[in-house]
């Protein structure tokens, strides 16, 4: 295999308050290669969309980011104003949560799109690739003079793909881009978004607290939690055969339709995630997990081997009893 | 039947829309609610199922045909309805944009009770009693937190107790937990399967979720623009589903991998233009794959309204293709 497009060493990222620092990234690390698809799912608070983030340095003045991101071995971190610039959109593109609402109501969408394209290529007509994008996300290019209240909201995510596939990035950043769709324009959505990565050789991160959308969509998923990675493998197995009883738990709330245990017994984890300035000691999941022992209020374990590729960070594992 | 809460017979909920035109959101509906069930109520968003929902809460008026509550026809008078709210709650989708910002929590869940002019007395020992029931324990430290101070699962436990302090016989939940995170969805629905066993409160919920069907409702109907489309009970419209539009449904669900996925095109339908013939036509994977043309009765699908009718014992769907 290539050397990775993406590699994320040791990042931590913490938010400054009122109330003090708040670390919501904790030390994570993981690699991603040209044309991959990696998931990341968790609760909210849990880190998922701070990392999104960081790898474009989008965050709040005043946080701290710490670790390395290489694009193509080249650290956003370090880098300077003009040539993160020229990353951001060329290499790496976001699609935000909520975003949209981010359209701007007043300006026609073959002129939202196109501006970003003038920016980074100045001189051309960006018209041609306008009408381009458009029918690469399944829209008729004569849309391009609608504005936003005139699409659907599935229209509208397609606009938004779109607009951050403008100038040709090597990896896009999905952060729940169809938690607030129907169930079939969700569906159409992820279709095109599989389409997209298959046919542009695109490389995807896919954000989520949905395992069940991500067994699909994603070939391999990191679970987080409290900041950290606490089980990853491939999306398949973390979703039908998770080893972190966290990851357990956010499997089993989407019920598989047909299984009888799940019937007419939804299954929920109580409690809240805990508060980033006030961290449990040892594993940071143990005041809500359901098979905790002692040991776990003062061992924090690292993420182990836990058979099949995956490796997830609980003492069961450790000891080889998986969850 | 006798044991039915509530029930529509021959339901039409009409808007103006632009240009003069009707839209038809809500178009020809029976359906019955049997005390101590949990009905689910499925379809895209724009099918009309929030309208019916509303309907039935009677905060919106038929255009034609009635909603029975226990027997009874509906009526729109002010104290009908305020005695009728005791009897019948809503919890809407979204706990954060349901509450007031500036009301404790008390304050929230007192409020029906104030409306209905309960006395003064008893407030406090009932607003305990409705934010234990609903898994908010002890409720005392609850009282003067504001929603701001509460987890997303918390603010939706303490719209179901604003719910459920009345003592509804029956609870109309529109995407309960839609809005919420992963690990906090079990915990809503198992609290309202809990109201359902120890309380005896009928619920509908109203949803296009699938899965969620699955976790916590004796019944589903699936609503396609405007009409009930397919009905039956969870195990048997979920096992085999008849209605080429609940099969769809159901194809696109991810936990769902052994169903071939069958990825309709285009979003709600418009109900200011209802198709003639079977509404679900234009989109219908039967007819766009010639197999209604091979069965012969493409004319039928594009041309003949069709209902709901009983295709197995206990199930019913509205489509030419089925027997019936």
């Amino acid at each position: 295999m290539s050397a990775p497009l993406l590699s994320v060493r040791d990042l931590h990222v913490t938010y400054s308050s009122g109330a003090g620092p708040v670390p919501a990234v904790r030390g994570v690390s993981f690699d991603l290669a040209q044309g991959e698809s990696l998931g990341l799912a968790g609760e909210s608070g849990c880190g998922k969309s701070t990392i999104a983030g960081a790898l474009l340095r989008v965050l709040p003045r005043g946080t701290e980011i710490t670790g390395e991101v290489l694009v193509n071995g080249e650290d956003v971190l370090t880098m300077k104003p003009g040539r993160l610039r020229a990353v951001r959109w060329r290499e790496l593109s976001i699609v935000f949560q909520g975003a949209l609402h981010s359209l701007n109501p007043v300006q026609r969408m073959g002129d939202q799109i196109g501006e970003a394209i003038e920016l980074h290529f100045r001189g051309t007509d960006p018209r041609p690739r306008v009408a381009e994008l458009l029918e690469l996300v399944g829209l008729p290019a004569r849309r391009a003079g609608d504005f936003p209240h005139q699409l659907s909201g599935g229209q509208r995510q397609r606009v938004l793909i779109a607009l951050a596939l403008a100038c040709n990035p090597n990896l896009l950043v999905a952060d729940e881009p169809t938690t607030a769709l129907d169930v079939m324009v969700q569906a159409q959505v992820l279709e095109l978004l599989e389409r997209l990565q298959r046919e542009l050789g695109l490389a995807m991160i896919f954000i989520t607290h949905d395992l069940s959308t991500l067994s699909s969509v994603c070939r391999r998923t990191l679970v987080m939690y409290a900041g950290r990675v606490i089980e990853e493998g491939e999306s398949t197995e973390v979703f039908s055969r998770p080893a972190h009883p966290y990851a357990a738990a956010l499997a089993a709330a989407f019920p598989t339709i047909g299984d009888p245990a799940s019937r007419l017994n939804p299954s929920g984890l109580a409690g809240d995630p805990p508060d980033p300035r006030a961290m449990p000691s040892g594993c940071p999941f143990h005041p809500r997990c359901a098979v905790a022992e002692p040991r776990c209020s003062t061992t924090e374990v690292e993420l182990w081997p836990a058979g099949n590729g995956r490796r997830a960070a609980c003492v069961r594992v450790l000891d080889g009893r998986i969850a | 039947m006798s044991e039915a809460l509530l029930e529509t017979r021959g339901l039409h909920v009409h808007f103006a829309a632009r240009h003069g035109a009707v839209a038809r959101a809500v178009d020809g509906v029976d359906l019955s609610i049997r005390r101590g069930e949990v009905l689910a109520l499925v379809g895209e968003s724009g099918c009309g199922k929030t309208t019916l929902a509303r309907t039935l809460l009677g905060l919106e008026r038929p255009a034609e045909g009635e909603v029975r509550f226990e027997g009874e026809p509906l009526r729109y008078g002010a104290r009908f309805l305020r005695d009728y709210r005791s009897k019948v709650q809503i919890v809407f989708q979204d706990p954060t944009g349901a509450l007031n910002p500036r009301q404790t929590v008390y304050e929230v869940v007192a409020e029906g009770l104030r409306v209905q002019g309960q006395s003064d007395d008893e407030e406090e020992s009932l607003i305990s009693q409705a934010l234990s029931r609903a898994g908010l324990r002890p409720p005392e430290r609850f009282f003067h937190l504001y929603p701001y101070e509460l987890s997303g699962g918390q603010r939706q436990r303490v719209v179901i107790a604003g719910a459920m302090v009345l003592g509804p016989s029956l609870l109309v939940a529109d995407e309960p937990v839609s809005s919420l995170d992963a690990s906090v969805r079990g915990e809503i629905l198992s609290l309202m399967l809990r109201l359902v066993r120890e309380e005896g409160v009928t619920i509908l919920v109203v949803t296009h979720d699938l899965g969620l069907a699955w976790n916590i409702a004796d019944r589903i109907a699936v609503m396609y623009l405007g009409r009930i489309v397919e009905e039956g009970t969870t195990e048997e419209l979920l096992s085999e589903a008849r209605h080429p539009y609940t099969r769809a449904l159901l194809s696109v669900v991810p936990e769902h991998e052994e169903m071939e996925q069958q990825i309709l095109v285009g979003e709600a339908p418009d109900p200011t233009r209802i198709p003639p013939g079977c509404r679900f036509h234009p989109r219908c994977p039967l007819v766009a794959s010639q197999e209604a043309e091979r069965l012969g009765i493409l004319e039928r699908c594009n041309g003949e309204d069709v209902v709901l009718r009983e295709v197995a014992p206990r199930q019913f769907a509205a489509c030419h293709a089925l027997p019936g």
